[in-house]
C-alpha cells in the first residue's frame, strides 16, 4: 500500500463509481429487447424493427426497443381509450392510491432508476441520485394529492381523455413524471413515447406501474421515434397533446394538429438570461452558473445559457468563473466524483461542436474548463464565450450544450431590454441583492420561471412553462393541473350551424337607402390607438339589418389596419401596469357610460340582429352585468403563492399575455363582444378585436363610450371586416401574444396553423356555439385563458 | 517517494513547514469588505451540494483521513484541565494512530502526528514538557477565551504568558461586540496589537461565528482579521451554539480567497467545534480542494480544531485495514 504515500501528497480523488450490477443484470435478462407497454403488457419484439439503444459515455450497446408503428399506436391508444371509462369515474381517492403507490415503488426502486438513467441519458450520477428520481418521486407524492382532491378542487371540470405525450431525452424520466403524473390524477389515461435515445427508464417505469397493480390502458408506453410521435399526436382518438421538446417540433405539432380540437401544451427550447448586477453576490452568482449551464452538460431547456454581467464587474466575474472551471470534473457519468457527463448521442456532441465552432468563427472567444475528456465517449468540455453580441450566432441559437455566452450591460433598462431580446421566454436568473430592482427585473423579463438569486429550481408544487416561443401551458402545480382538465361547459358545447356565408360588397348600393330621413351620415370607421381610423383600404361595406335594409356602413379592414392597431397596442403597455384597482374602475366607468345609452343600443341590436326588444333588453342588461364582473374580477382574480422549498416565496403570478388578438361572433353581437374583451383587458391585456361582420354597429358604436371611459389610447382596437381575414393577419402577427377566435371550424384550424410562426397561444371555438346569456359565458375560465403564470422563486434569509 | 514528499504528509513545525511568507497584513480597507454581498441561501446551496459532487474512496480515503489527522489541532478545553490530562493528549497526538494499522497503511516511517496540540495558557508548559523532542507546535487560547470581554492589556498579558511559556501559535477570540457595531478600526486595532503581543508565534483568528449571526458579518470580520495580519482565521471556540457549519466555512473561505487577490498574501483556515466524525474531515477537506486547491490541504494552512473526531478517523483507518468494524476501546484514548 505503498499508495497511500503518494496520495498523501497529490490528495487527488481517485476513482468512485457507482456500482451498476443490478442494472446490468436487467438489461441482460432483456437482451433480445423491450416491446412497448400496452394495455398493462409488455409486447414481442418478434420480427420487429428495433432500435438500438447505447450507453453515450462508452458506446456499448445497453438494449434494443421496438420501433412503434401507426398499428402499435393505435393500439396503445385503443388501450387507452378503453382504459378511461373506469379511471375517469374512479374516486379521486382511489386514483391517489395508485399515484402514492407509484411515487413509494419509485423510491425503494431510487439507486436503480439513478443507475439506469445515467448509463441512458449519460448525465453524471450525483444528477440523478440527488435531483431526477427525487424529483420524480416528488412529482408523483404531489399528485397523489390532486387526484385525492381534484372533484372539489376543480369543480366544473373533468379530465380530458386520452393524452398523447411525447417526451425528451434531456431528463427522461422527470419528464415521463411531469407528463403522466398529472394526466393520472386528473383522470385521464395517456400513451407516451419516450425520447429514442432515452426510452429504458420509461420501461422500468411501465414495470412499476405493472407492479403497484395500475389497471392495465392506464398508461401505455409506445417507443419509438419522431414518425412514432407523430403518430400519437395525430391519431384521431388523442385528445390532447403534451410535448417536451424543441420548438421546431412543437412547431410542426402545432401544424399538424391544428382544427383537431386537441388540447395542446408545449414546453419547447430557451436562451435563458442570467443576469449578475454588480451588488450581486458575485461567488453565488459563479455556482449559480454552474448550476445553470454546467449542470446536465448544459442539456436543459430552461438553462441560463446567456449571462449577462454588469459591465463594472464583468472582468471580476469572468476571472472568477475561469478559476472555478478549473475544478469541474468531467468524465464517467457512473462516478459519483463527476460534475459534468457525456452529451446524450454523437449528433448531440456533433452538434454543439459545430455551433461552438461557429462562435469562434464569429469572433467569439472561448473560455474552457482545462480538462482531459475520456477517449471515448460524447464528452465536450464545458465553457463559455465572451466577446460576442445579442447578433452572433451562439447568442441567438439555444446550443444544448455546456457553454454559456456572456455578454455585458450598463443598467437595468438595458439588462431587461437584453434579456428580452430573444424569441424565447422559458426562465431567467436574476442576482441582485436589493430586492427592488430584482423583483422589478422579474417583474419585466419575458418569462414563465424566474429565479432570484438561484437557478433551474424545480418543484413539483410550482408551475414550470413558458412564454413565447418556449411554449404555452404550465407543468406542476394548481396551474399545471388544468392542462389535463377540460372546463365542463366547453366540452359539451354544440355544433353551431353553419354560418350563412357573408360577402362584404365594397360596391355602392342603388336600392340602399341609409337612416332615417333628415338624420346626419353616421360614418363607422376602425377605432385604432384611441382614435376613430379610416380603413386603410379605403372600402366600406354595406350592413344590412332586419329585413334586409341597408343600416349603415363599416369599413372592409385589411393586413395594414391590423398592423397599425397592433402597433397602437404595442405602446398601450402601461395597462398591464396599471393597478389592478385602477383598471377595474376603468371597467366599472364603461359600464356607467354604457348604461347611458341604453336606448340607443337596445335599438340597434334590434335593428342590426332582429330581435324582439325584449330579447335586446336582455342582452343589453346581461352586458352590464358582464362588465361589473370582470370590473370586480380585475382586482380578484390574483396569484398565489406556492409552497415549495423551506425558507422560499413562490409567487405564481398571473401577468397578462400582452397583445390578444379577439375574433367575435355573430351572435348576441354585443354581448360576445364585452364576454370576449372585457376578461382580456381586465387582466391587463391590450385588445385586438374584429367584431362580427354581420353586426358591426354594435362595435362601432362603442368608440364613443370607450373614448369617455377612460379606456387609454391603444387597450382597445377595433377593426371592422372580413373575420376569417383578418384571423388569419392577426393569428400570423409576432407582435401578437394570444388569439382568442369565435366562430367556424375552418377558421379555428387557420388560427391554430396561423399561430405557429411565433407559437402564441390560442383559445378557438372550433365551430361550436356558446350561449352567450348564459352564466358559462363568464367566469374563471375566461380569465385564467387571459393570463399566463409567472413563477417567481425568491428565496431568503440573511 | 523523497523525503521532501513525505514532509509533507507530517504534522511539522509550521514555520518549518512553512513555504510561504507570514501575513504581514494590509492598512484597514474597509472597501474591501463593506459592500460585500453575501446571499445566504446561496451560499448554502453550495455547501449542500460541495459535498454531493465529491467523495473519497478506498485507498484514497484512507490517505485522505491520514491526512485529516495531520491537520487536527488537537484540542483540550475544559475547566478540568489538568497536567495528567494534557499528557495524555499529547502522547495521542505524538501516535494519533495505532502502530500496526500504520504499517499496514504503508506509513509507519512517515511520522505521523497530529498537526498541534490545542490548549489553555496554564496548560502550555505541560503540553510543551509532553511533547519535547518532537515537532508538534503547542497552540494555546488566549485573549480571554472564550468570551474575549477581559479588558485589552490583560489579554494582550495572556497572549505573552502563552508564548513565553512556550506556546508556537496563539489562538485569540476577537471581540464580537465590534463587529455587531461594525465598529471596524477598533477590531482591526486591537488584533495588530494582539499580533505584534504573539511575536513569532503564528495568530489565528476566532471570530465566533456562531455569535456573528450574519454572513455578512462572517465575510466583514474574516476579511478584518486579516488585514489585521492573522496567520489563520478560525471559525468558532467550541463554546458558541453554533460552531463550525459548511456554509460559514464556505463565506470565511471566500473572503480568504478575495483577500489573496487583493494583497497577494497567504492565510490559513481552521474550522472547529462540532466536528465528530470521520465524515465531518473528508467534508472539509473536500471544501478546501475544491475552494482553495492543494496547499490549503497541509497543516501549515489548514488546521481542524477538534477532539473526539480523532478516535473516528482511527476507526476508519482500522476498517479500511481490516475489513472489520474496528471498536473505540481497541485504541489509546486521547
Amino acid at each position: 500500500m505503498g499508495q497511500i504515500k503518494d496520495i498523501l501528497r497529490t490528495m487527488e480523488y481517485g476513482p468512485a463509481p457507482e456500482s451498476n450490477t443490478d442494472v446490468q443484470v436487467w438489461l441482460d435478462a432483456n437482451s433480445q429487447g423491450f416491446g412497448h407497454f400496452i394495455n398493462g403488457k409488455f409486447t414481442t419484439t418478434a420480427n420487429r424493427d428495433l432500435i438500438t439503444v447505447t450507453n453515450p459515455a462508452n458506446g456499448s450497446v445497453l438494449g434494443k426497443v421496438v420501433h412503434g408503428n401507426a398499428a402499435d399506436v393505435d393500439a396503445a391508444v385503443k388501450a387507452a381509450r378503453s382504459a378511461f371509462g373506469k379511471w375517469s369515474v374512479l374516486p379521486g381517492h382511489e386514483r391517489a392510491k395508485y399515484l402514492y403507490a407509484i411515487a413509494r415503488h419509485i423510491q425503494k426502486r431510487e439507486r436503480f432508476f439513478s443507475v439506469l438513467e445515467t448509463m441512458d441519458n449519460g448525465k453524471p450520477i450525483r444528477e440523478t441520485r440527488d435531483i431526477d428520481i427525487p424529483l420524480v418521486a416528488r412529482h408523483f407524492y404531489h399528485h397523489a394529492g390532486w387526484a385525492e382532491m381534484v372533484e372539489t378542487e376543480f369543480e366544473g371540470y373533468s379530465p380530458v381523455g386520452v393524452c398523447g405525450q411525447v417526451i425528451p431525452w434531456n431528463f427522461p424520466l422527470l419528464m415521463l413524471a411531469w407528463k403522466i403524473a398529472p394526466a393520472l390524477a386528473a383522470g385521464n389515461t395517456v400513451v407516451l413515447k419516450p425520447a429514442e435515445l432515452t426510452p429504458l427508464t420509461a420501461i422500468a417505469f411501465a414495470e412499476v406501474c405493472h407492479e403497484v397493480g395500475l389497471p392495465a390502458g392506464v398508461v401505455n408506453i409506445v417507443q419509438g421515434d419522431g414518425t412514432t410521435g407523430a403518430a400519437i399526436c395525430g391519431h384521431k382518438d388523442v385528445d390532447k397533446v403534451a410535448f417536451t421538446g424543441s420548438t421546431e417540433v412543437g412547431r410542426i405539432i402545432r401544424e399538424q394538429i391544428a382544427g383537431s380540437e386537441k388540447k395542446l401544451s408545449l414546453e419547447l427550447g430557451g436562451k435563458s438570461p442570467f443576469i449578475v448586477f454588480e451588488d450581486a453576490d458575485i461567488d453565488g452568482a459563479v455556482e449559480g452558473v454552474v448550476d445553470a449551464i454546467w449542470f446536465n452538460q448544459g442539456e436543459v431547456c430552461c438553462a441560463g445559457s446567456r449571462i449577462l454581467v454588469q459591465e463594472g464587474i464583468a472582468e471580476r466575474f469572468y476571472n472568477k468563473l475561469r478559476k472555478r472551471m478549473e475544478t469541474l470534473r468531467v468524465g464517467d457519468p457512473l462516478d459519483k466524483t463527476m460534475d459534468i457527463g457525456a452529451l446524450v448521442s454523437a449528433g448531440q456532441l456533433k452538434r454543439v461542436t459545430t455551433l461552438v465552432e461557429q462562435g469562434k468563427s464569429e469572433g467569439g472567444t472561448l473560455w474552457q474548463a482545462p480538462v482531459k475528456l475520456p477517449a471515448k465517449g460524447n464528452f465536450f468540455a464545458p465553457g463559455f464565450f465572451t466577446d460576442v453580441d445579442p447578433a452572433s450566432t451562439v447568442c441567438e441559437i439555444e446550443i444544448f450544450g455546456p457553454v454559456a455566452t456572456a455578454t455585458t450591460f450598463r443598467t437595468p433598462d438595458e439588462a431587461i431590454a437584453l434579456a428580452n431580446n430573444t424569441k424565447y421566454g422559458l426562465a431567467a436568473s436574476i442576482w441582485s441583492e436589493n430586492i427592488n430592482l430584482a423583483l422589478d427585473m422579474a417583474a419585466r423579463v419575458k418569462a414563465g420561471v424566474v429565479w432570484i438569486n438561484s437557478t433551474n429550481l424545480l418543484d413539483a408544487g410550482a408551475g414550470f412553462g413558458g412564454y413565447r416561443e418556449s411554449g404555452f401551458g404550465r407543468e406542476g402545480g394548481r396551474e399545471g393541473l388544468y392542462e389535463y382538465l377540460t372546463a365542463d361547459w366547453e366540452k359539451r358545447l354544440p355544433l353551431a350551424k353553419a354560418e350563412q356565408s357573408l360577402k362584404l360588397s365594397a360596391a355602392p348600393d342603388g336600392e340602399a337607402k341609409v337612416g332615417a330621413g333628415g338624420s346626419i351620415d353616421r360614418t363607422a370607421k376602425n377605432y385604432v390607438g384611441g382614435k376613430q381610423a379610416r380603413s386603410d383600404g379605403g372600402y366600406s361595406y354595406s350592413v344590412f339589418g332586419k329585413g334586409g335594409q341597408v343600416i349603415g356602413q363599416a369599413g372592409i379592414g385589411n393586413r395594414k389596419d391590423i398592423r397599425n392597431a397592433v402597433e397602437a397596442a404595442t405602446k398601450a403597455g402601461g395597462w398591464g401596469g396599471a393597478t389592478a384597482h385602477n383598471r377595474a374602475q376603468v371597467l366599472y366607468y364603461l359600464g356607467e357610460n354604457l348604461d347611458a345609452r341604453r336606448a340607443e343600443f337596445e335599438a340597434l341590436l334590434v335593428e342590426s340582429t332582429g330581435v324582439s326588444t325584449k330579447a335586446a333588453a336582455d342582452e343589453f342588461e346581461a352586458t352590464l352585468r358582464r362588465i361589473f364582473y370582470y370590473a370586480a374580477q380585475a382586482d380578484k382574480y390574483d396569484g398565489s403563492v406556492h409552497s415549495t422549498k423551506s425558507r422560499h416565496v413562490t409567487l405564481a403570478m398571473n401577468e397578462p399575455f400582452g397583445i390578444v388578438g379577439i375574433l367575435c361572433p355573430d351572435e348576441n353581437p354585443l354581448l360576445s363582444f364585452v364576454s370576449l374583451v372585457l376578461p382580456a383587458i381586465a387582466m391587463g391585456n391590450r385588445v385586438v378585436v374584429v367584431p362580427s361582420a354581420r353586426h358591426p354597429l354594435l362595435a362601432t358604436n362603442l368608440y364613443q363610450v370607450l373614448d369617455t371611459s377612460d379606456v387609454p389610447a391603444g387597450v382597445v382596437n377595433i377593426i371592422t371586416g372580413e373575420r376569417d381575414v383578418l384571423a388569419k393577419t392577426l393569428a400570423e402577427h409576432d407582435e401578437v401574444d394570444a388569439v382568442w377566435y369565435v366562430g367556424s371550424k375552418e377558421g379555428s384550424a387557420l388560427v391554430e396553423r396561423a399561430s405557429c410562426g411565433n407559437l402564441k397561444t390560442t383559445w378557438v371555438s372550433n365551430g361550436r356555439q356558446r350561449d352567450w346569456l348564459g352564466s358559462k359565458a363568464q367566469g374563471k375560465e375566461y380569465l385564467r385563458k387571459a393570463v399566463q403564470v409567472k413563477n417567481i422563486w425568491v428565496p431568503y434569509g440573511e | 517517494m523523497n523525503t521532501q514528499d513525505i514532509s509533507v504528509a507530517k504534522g511539522t513545525h509550521l514555520a518549518v513547514q512553512a513555504a510561504h511568507a507570514r501575513n504581514t497584513g494590509t492598512e484597514l480597507k474597509p472597501e474591501w469588505f463593506e459592500d460585500i454581498a453575501v446571499n445566504r441561501s446561496a451560499t448554502e446551496r453550495r455547501a449542500a451540494t460541495l459535498t454531493t459532487r465529491r467523495t473519497v474512496k478506498k485507498e484514497y480515503q484512507a490517505a485522505w483521513l491520514v491526512k485529516a489527522i495531520t491537520c487536527i489541532d488537537l484540542t483540550t478545553l475544559a475547566g478540568d484541565d489538568t497536567a495528567g490530562r494534557v499528557q495524555r493528549l499529547c502522547a495521542k497526538a505524538r501516535r494519533p494512530v495505532r502502530a500496526d494499522i500504520l504499517e499496514a497503511l504503508g506509513l509507519a516511517d512517515a511520522n505521523i502526528t497530529t498537526g498541534a496540540v490545542c490548549v489553555y495558557p496554564t496548560m502550555v508548559r505541560h503540553a510543551v514538557k509532553a511533547l519535547q523532542g518532537t515537532s508538534i507546535p503547542v497552540a494555546s487560547v488566549a485573549t480571554g477565551f472564550p468570551a474575549g470581554l477581559t479588558p485589552l492589556p490583560q489579554r494582550l498579558a495572556e497572549i505573552r504568558y502563552a508564548v513565553g511559556e512556550g506556546a508556537k501559535e496563539i489562538d485569540i477570540v476577537i471581540n464580537r461586540e465590534q463587529v455587531l457595531t461594525q465598529n471596524w478600526s477598533e477590531l482591526y486595532d486591537e488584533i495588530v496589537q494582539m499580533r505584534e503581543a504573539s511575536g513569532d508565534a503564528h495568530l489565528k483568528a476566532i471570530l465566533a461565528t456562531g455569535d456573528l449571526n450574519t454572513l455578512r458579518n462572517v465575510y466583514r470580520a474574516s476579511m478584518v482579521a486579516m488585514q489585521a495580519g492573522a496567520d489563520f482565521i478560525k471559525t468558532s471556540t467550541g463554546k458558541e451554539e453554533v460552531n463550525a457549519t459548511l456554509p460559514v466555512s464556505l463565506v470565511m473561505l471566500r473572503a480568504l480567497r478575495d483577500f489573496g487577490e487583493y494583497s497577494g498574501q497567504i492565510v490559513g483556515f481552521k474550522p472547529a467545534g462540532g466536528m465528530k466524525t470521520a465524515k465531518d474531515a473528508m467534508n472539509w477537506l473536500i471544501l478546501m480542494k475544491e475552494e482553495l486547491g492543494l496547499p490549503w490541504l497541509q497543516p501549515d494552512l489548514f488546521r481542524l480544531g477538534a477532539s473526539s473526531m480523532l478516535g473516528d478517523i482511527e476507526r476508519q483507518l482500522e476498517h479500511y485495514v481490516t475489513g472489520r468494524y474496528a471498536a473505540s476501546s481497541r485504541h489509546a484514548l486521547a
